[in-house]
Formats: C-alpha cells, structure tokens, sequence
C-alpha cells in the first residue's frame, strides 16, 4: 500500500475514533476531537486560496524576474525582499513551505528561501500586532531586533553550505 | 485571511481575463500539488491535536518553576515540539506571564512554537528535503535560544 493510501487509511480511523469518542461523550477523543477543529479550520480557510495563488505564480511568474530579485544576482536586496514577501504572508509556514518551493524552482536562490521560510515564521504583521498587545511592544522590537539579522546570516551561511554540497530541492511534493 | 481571498480573487479574475487556458493549467497545478500534500498535512493535523492534549497549566508550571537557562531551554523543547496558531499562542503567553513565567522563557517558547517546528516535518521535508529540514531546524532552535538569553539581558531576568 502506497504511502498516502496509508496516510488516508489512518486518517480514517482517526475520524471514525474521534466520532466514537464524541458519541459515547468519551472525554480524552472529545479533546483531541477539538484541537483538531482548530488547526483544520484555520486550514480549510487559507490552503485553497493559497494553492490557488501558487498555481496563478507558477504559471505566470518569470524566471528571468525572479532570478533578477530573489536569485543570486540581486545581492542583499533579496534579503528584504524575502522578508517583505514573509510578513504578509498569512497561515505562516504552512504556506510559506510550498510558497518557497516554487520561488526555488523558479530561480530564487537558497539565501532567498530560507530568510523567506524562516522570516515567516517570525514576522508575520497581524500576529506580531497581537504579540504586542499582550507581551508589550519592546518585546515584539527586541525579538524582531534580535533575529532578523540572525536570520540573514545564518541563511548566507546555509547558502554557502548548500551550493557547495551541490543540494537541489524536491520538484515538488512526492508524497 | 479576508486580504488572502482579495489578492486569489483579484489574480484568478485577471489572469482569467488575459488568458484562459493559462488559469486552467495554474488551477490544474494547484490542485496537483494540494493533493500531493494534502496527507501530510492530515498528519501534522493528527499529530497536533493529541501534543495538545498536555494541559497548559502543566506546562506553565515546569517553565515558571525551572532556573534560568533550563527554563529557556525547556521552553524551547516545548516550543519546538508543538504549534499553536498565533490566536491560541500569545493569550496563552499571557497566560504564562501571569503566572509568572519569565518574559526570555516566553521567547524561548514562543519563538520555536513558529520557528521550529517538529510536529510539520512531514510536510516541510517534502518541500525541502531531508536533510535541509533538519539543518534549517537546528539553525532556528539556536536563533531561538540566542533571542531569549539577549531578552533575559534586556529584562534584567538573566544576570
């Protein structure tokens, strides 16, 4: 049996356990039965468009444009443009995964992706708004303060490291 | 979210415009790759909605009662291993200040609950590969790590 079959399979028996659970008002299921709305609503809302927006890129993106402001040649400025494109990306890196993989294959550069990846994961504007509101906004500053420039850095030198072992990523996702 | 169904709408109906058979084959590729994913996104699902069972006092707890640095290091591990929407995560960092856990465990907690992500590896593996999704993890636990010891600084919580 292939993997995804298997994957869907178990889901299967996920579902069926977790409706079990709520029928026989099995409290343990219930709870796992809720924390799973959570992520998959928040996930029904934001994949479709996203994957629909990556497909509209894929097919109308540019390499040349692309090369030209995320690829090697654009030196630092990729940097900020990867960061940009990063905090207003929404649904964080469950987008920006997919997002990065077809910046990759278009002629972004390592650099480029993994400041993209990382950077959405830490300055994503609404959630750092709310961060703000609640732990105060030196902290918000002192974080984004302290790991932007982490972040470039540590992505130059996974660059480096990359091209030297000659990495390419997966096409696409082989399941 | 309501920006993301403006900015899809707005490219679907213009690309539709421009050329047909173009938006055809990006909707074809959109749904090719959403159902390559789609199970490993169902496991990340599963995997999340049972880590979250550990209750959250319990964890706030550990954080609150741990010294220094093995609190920031705790508050990573715990960070790393689970993800929370940012709408759960920081009321519950509220939640954590109050019950006086430190401002740099926050940020060791918050900051790999993101950046660091266990629980999405089937999914990021796919899109990265092996070994660069282990790589950019270890890399992002470390930034992790450094944000909160320069927070415990500024704080005062550290030294």
């Amino acid at each position: 049996m292939d993997k995804n079959k298997q994957s869907y399979l178990l889901f299967g028996v996920f579902s069926a356990m977790i409706g079990i659970s709520f029928l026989t008002d099995f409290s343990l299921g219930v709870r796992i039965g809720e924390n799973f709305w959570i992520f998959a609503w928040d996930m029904l809302r934001i994949l479709p468009p996203a994957f629909l927006l990556i497909g509209i890129f894929e097919v109308w993106a540019n390499r040349k444009t692309i090369e030209a402001n995320f690829g090697s040649v654009s030196g630092p400025k990729r940097y900020i443009y990867a960061i940009l494109l990063a905090a207003t990306t929404v649904g964080g890196t469950f987008v920006a995964f997919p997002v990065a993989n077809s910046l990759y294959h278009k002629g972004a550069d390592y650099n480029s992706i993994f400041t993209y990846v990382t950077a959405a994961s830490l300055v994503m504007i609404p959630m750092s708004i709310m961060e703000a509101s609640i732990l105060g906004i030196g902290f918000t500053a002192l974080r984004l303060g302290i790991s932007l420039p982490l972040v470039i850095i540590s992505s130059a030198l996974l660059g480096i490291y990359f091209k030297n072992r000659s990495y390419v990523l997966p096409k696409e996702a082989t399941g | 979210m309501i920006g993301l169904y403006v900015i899809t709408g707005l490219a679907f109906t213009i690309s539709f415009f421009i050329d047909r058979e173009k938006t055809k084959k990006a909707v074809k590729i959109a749904w090719k790759k959403f159902s390559k994913i789609l199970p490993g996104y169902l496991k990340i699902l599963m995997i999340l909605s049972i880590v979250l069972l550990v209750p959250n006092e319990l964890i706030a707890q550990y954080l609150g009662e741990s010294s220094s640095f093995l609190g920031i290091f705790l508050g990573g591990v715990f960070g790393s291993i689970t993800m929370m929407p940012g709408f759960i995560a920081y009321p519950l960092a509220g939640v954590f200040l109050e019950q006086g856990v430190s401002r740099m465990v926050i940020a060791s907690f918050v900051t790999t609950l993101m950046m660091v992500g266990v629980a999405t590896y089937p999914v990021e593996k796919q899109y990265f590969g092996k070994s660069s999704t282990i790589i950019r993890n270890v890399v992002a636990f470390g930034i992790a790590m450094i944000i909160a010891i320069g927070m415990g600084i500024f704080y005062g919580e550290l030294i």
